[in-house]
């Protein structure tokens, strides 16, 4: 077992584990953050999708003993500021959800992209969101309300992800 | 009755009642369900499901559906919320726990709205009409001049008193036993757009799944299953597994199955982690002996193929087709071929099972029916229902898998030995390889045409029959009439002149077989909506009206003629393309879809599916898109992605590295069309899946003149 430092959500986290501990399970079952889910274990689903600095990362594949101190650490839990993201908003307008349990990978993966490439076409969405498996079959719903946040955006000229 | 105090009492913290007023309980989910007061008095009597409405004006409803993505926890408070005039936000809802009082609770068959279309919202109705008389008495004013409105009765002056004002005294009146249903045109929520109330916590990672609880003092535990799913332990080396931190203890457990128990192996772990990790480093030697064979799909497949050239068991026959085939001079045979597949939720099958010192047990998970799970573990611990407690947990995806209980019966048998609270996680490996898988089966399909009419159609069904395995019920001479009831006359509405036959053959195998999405329909579909198309182009007819020509029910018309003008069916495609038709009926709803494709290399590319439902009265017209939608997804991937195949004696798939479901990138443009019959509700979360695959394999033909008979195939590489 070891010490690490962790920062989740820019807020401070210790905890003792084995190094060899994917992050996903550090975050579910020593953080206490649910929101990141287990799919596969082996980077095929992207369920357990988190911003590591942020760009998305398989937490499943992460050791917690690559994680460094200052590296930043961002789950679906901290993505918003404590309000709701654009994103999200624009998931809950077209209904995206059906389970909902790969929902917070794709939210992630979204945010990513959004961030990175204000107006992506469907090309782009493509790329960035095909590493994410939805059993349920959301992947119109998902295409359609990443389009309506980049709108969002473009009205608002906000910037996605300024904090 | 101490018990029941208890529950009473968590019941109303989590519904967050203050006090109690009037409460309605529904017994028994016919459709002249009588209705039965409440009082806190008679609460005991344990009559449900129930709606309370206490004095502060609280709405609950017990929600007897699980909700797996469907959308049962919008769906059924909606239709007492119609009749009770309130909007969906006032109405709480908590689940069902698999009490007997609940009735059937199993979310399956697409059942929700269609079983509880009127009696919750007679239970609804009901209420209503005591609210207004209670306030006409009060007010000493007739009943006419009161209406219910947003959770308060109006008289005509504009005076008001609200539900909460009303419900103690309301409580005190007669149930009106045929109370009077508000009519279709008068609906606020029901056939109306509404925002599904569990979405915002499904987009922040706040909704609790059934993996995500937590008991107090509670270890997690990981199972090794025998590759060959029904092996016996011979040995077991735990030496490398003892020395991964976290790891507690390495016990024989078991895997109970409906029809058989076999042996298995468990790390039990401080986290979960720790009993992944220790069960990786586990080394089991296991005698699989004797299952290379009744594990093979070549084996199997071989089997049906054989049962193809010898009659079966008819379902129904209607003119001696036998004879009119053999004299036919114009006709086609064919055999048309389904894999096995896993439902693989994207949430793997997990539970918290505690067996406690004295006897009683309380379970955590994600189930699609709690009446179904607790009646499971009644059986295998041999303990009372009063015993036991089923919390349902939300489930990340179900599709029939959640409703066979293997993964809570370990959770039990591992409690009952560590004498904790056990969370069982099941691996992505296990839930793949493990099965139960929906049955892999062969259609035989033979048929003739007669004067430019499909005029004579039989389709033989082949394969290993569910309820022989999960109900134990099926004889020997018997047909399993899941199929039959599908593909009768009666439900699939075809007509024709001559002579039709459906029949049946069992095929058994080791396999382990459930329902899975829309159930036999997902197999059968396949072979009777391709078949059909070879029969019409036999006919030198397009596929559309040759089906319309046979299809004489005024519903299917009007979905297939609805289908062809959202699909632009008759437009001139360039050469390379084609367009392919497929309908079928399941679950009280009638699904047709149109799929476009066009060569690109050595496969085709799809362009575009149209898919059109009548699924009667529905509750949320977005919702029976998702679903389709859904449908749509799940159906391209039975079609076009991995099946599940067995050689000898082991799953040849683990993880979605080989067993693909489709992605974002694949996923073709689409479109979902309501045709609004006004029909009573049929199903929503199945019916769409069925016309898929073989629309796709239609469209393919029409496309490339290649008639593909057997899933799943690649789409990039005809052959
Ligand atoms: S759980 Fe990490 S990618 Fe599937
Ligand atoms: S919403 Fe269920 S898996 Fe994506």
């Amino acid at each position: 077992m070891a010490i690490y430092n962790l920062s989740v959500n820019e807020k401070k986290v210790k905890v003792d584990v084995e190094p060899d501990m994917p992050l996903l399970w550090v975050l579910r079952d020593f953080a206490g953050l649910k929101g990141t889910k287990f799919g596969c274990g082996m980077a095929m689903c992207g369920a357990c999708t988190v911003h590591l600095n942020g760009q998305p990362a398989r937490s499943c594949q992460t050791p917690v003993s690559s994680v460094g101190k200052s590296d930043k650490i961002t789950t679906i839990e901290g993505i918003g500021d404590g309000k709701m993201h654009i994103i999200q908003k624009a998931w809950i307008e077209e209904q995206v959800p059906q389970c909902g349990y790969c929902q917070s990978g794709q939210i992630m993966s979204a945010v990513a992209l959004l961030k990175s490439n204000p107006k992506p076409t469907d090309t782009d969405i493509d790329a960035a969101m095909s590493g994410n498996l939805c059993r349920c079959g959301t992947y119109d719903r998902i295409r359609k309300a990443i389009h309506r946040a980049a709108e969002e955006i473009k009205v608002s000229e906000s910037g996605i992800g300024k904090r | 009755m101490e018990n029941i105090k208890n529950s009473r009492r968590n019941f109303l913290k989590t519904s967050a009642v203050a006090s109690f007023g009037l409460a309605l309980g529904i017994s028994g989910f016919t459709k002249d369900a009588s209705l039965k007061k409440i009082s806190a008095a008679i609460l005991k009597l344990e009559i449900n499901p129930f709606i309370i409405i206490d004095t502060a004006g609280n709405i609950t409803l017990v929600n007897p559906r699980p909700d797996m993505g469907q959308g049962s926890t919008q769906a059924v408070p909606s239709l007492l919320a119609e009749e009770l005039e309130v909007s969906l936000n006032k109405v709480l809802i908590v689940q069902s726990d698999g009490n007997g009082k609940y009735g059937s609770q199993t979310s399956g068959g697409s059942s929700s709205v269609r079983e509880l279309w009127l009696p919750i919202r007679k239970a609804g109705a009901a209420a209503r009409e005591m609210l207004t008389t209670t306030a006409a008495k009060r007010w000493n004013v007739p009943v006419s001049e009161c209406r219910a409105e947003d959770g308060k009765i109006v008289h005509t002056t504009g005076k008001s008193l609200t539900y909460g004002e009303l419900a103690d005294d309301a409580s005190k009146l007669e149930i009106p036993k045929e109370p009077k249903l508000k009519e279709a045109k008068d609906f606020k929520i029901i056939g109306k757009y509404n925002q599904r109330l569990d979405v915002p916590e499904r987009v922040t990672g706040k909704a609790i799944y059934g993996i995500d609880v937590d008991v107090p003092g509670m270890v997690y535990a990981s199972i090794l299953h025998s590759p060959a799913i029904h092996g016996k332990v011979v040995s077991i080396d735990d030496s490398e597994t003892k020395k991964v931190k976290g790891v507690l203890q390495v016990i024989k457990t078991e895997r109970t199955m409906p029809h058989r128990t076999s042996e298995a192996v468990a790390v039990v772990a401080t986290n979960c982690w720790a009993a992944l990790k220790g069960k990786k480093a586990l080394k089991v030697k296991w005698d699989n002996a004797g299952y290379e064979k009744s594990l093979n799909n070549a084996d199997y497949f071989a089997a049906t193929t054989e049962a193809a050239g010898k009659p079966g068991i008819n379902f129904e026959e209607k003119g001696d087709f036998s004879a009119k085939f053999a004299a036919a001079k114009e006709k086609l045979e064919a055999n048309y071929e389904t894999p096995f597949l896993a439902h693989a939720p994207i949430e793997p099958e997990n539970a918290i099972a505690h067996v406690k010192d004295d006897g009683s047990v309380e379970i955590w998970a994600p189930v699609q029916g709690p009446d179904w799970t607790l009646r499971d573990v009644c059986g295998y611990l041999k303990v009372k229902p009063e015993q036991v407690k089923i919390n349902v947990a939300l489930l990340g995806g179900a599709f029939g898998r959640k409703a066979y209980h293997d993964f809570v019966l370990e959770a039990c048998h591992i409690s009952k030995q560590v004498k904790k609270p056990v969370k069982v996680i099941w691996s992505r490996e296990d839930d793949i390889s493990q099965g139960p898988y929906r049955p892999g089966m062969l259609s035989h399909m033979q048929g003739f045409v007669d004067k430019g009419k499909i005029t004579g159609f039989h389709h033989h069904t082949i394969g290993e029959s569910i309820a022989r395995q999960v109900f134990k019920g099926l004889k020997e001479d018997e047909a399993d009439s899941w199929i039959g009831g599908e593909l009768s006359i009666e439900n699939s509405k075809y007509q024709f002149d001559a002579a039709s036959k459906v029949s049946w053959t069992n095929v058994k195998t080791d396999i382990p077989v459930v329902w899975w999405r829309s159930v036999y329909a997902s197999n059968f579909g396949w072979g009777q909506e391709c078949f059909i198309d070879e029969l019409a182009h036999l006919a030198k007819k397009d596929p559309l009206k040759a089906r319309l020509e046979i299809l004489p029910d005024e519903r299917f018309q009007k979905v297939l003629n609805t289908l062809a003008e959202k699909a632009n069916w008759d437009e001139k495609l360039p050469e390379g393309s084609g367009k392919g038709i497929a309908v079928f009926k399941s679950f009280g709803s009638i699904s047709a879809c149109c799929i476009t494709v066009t060569k690109k290399d050595q496969g085709v590319r799809i362009d575009k599916v149209v898919s059109v439902i009548d699924c009667g009265y529905y509750v949320n017209p977005d919702n029976v898109k998702a679903q389709t939608e859904g449908n749509i997804i799940m159906g391209l991937t039975a079609a076009i992605k991995d099946g599940i195949t067995f050689t000898n004696g082991i799953c040849d798939q683990t993880n979605f590295h080989q067993y693909n479901i489709l992605r974002l990138n694949e996923t073709p443009k689409m479109e979902v069309h309501i045709v609004d019959s006004g029909s009573v509700p049929g199903g929503v979360g199945e019916p769409g899946l069925p016309p898929i695959a073989p629309a796709l394999g239609n469209a393919v033909f029409a496309a490339t003149g290649k008639r593909i008979r057997k899933l799943p195939f690649d789409i990039n590489n005809l052959g």
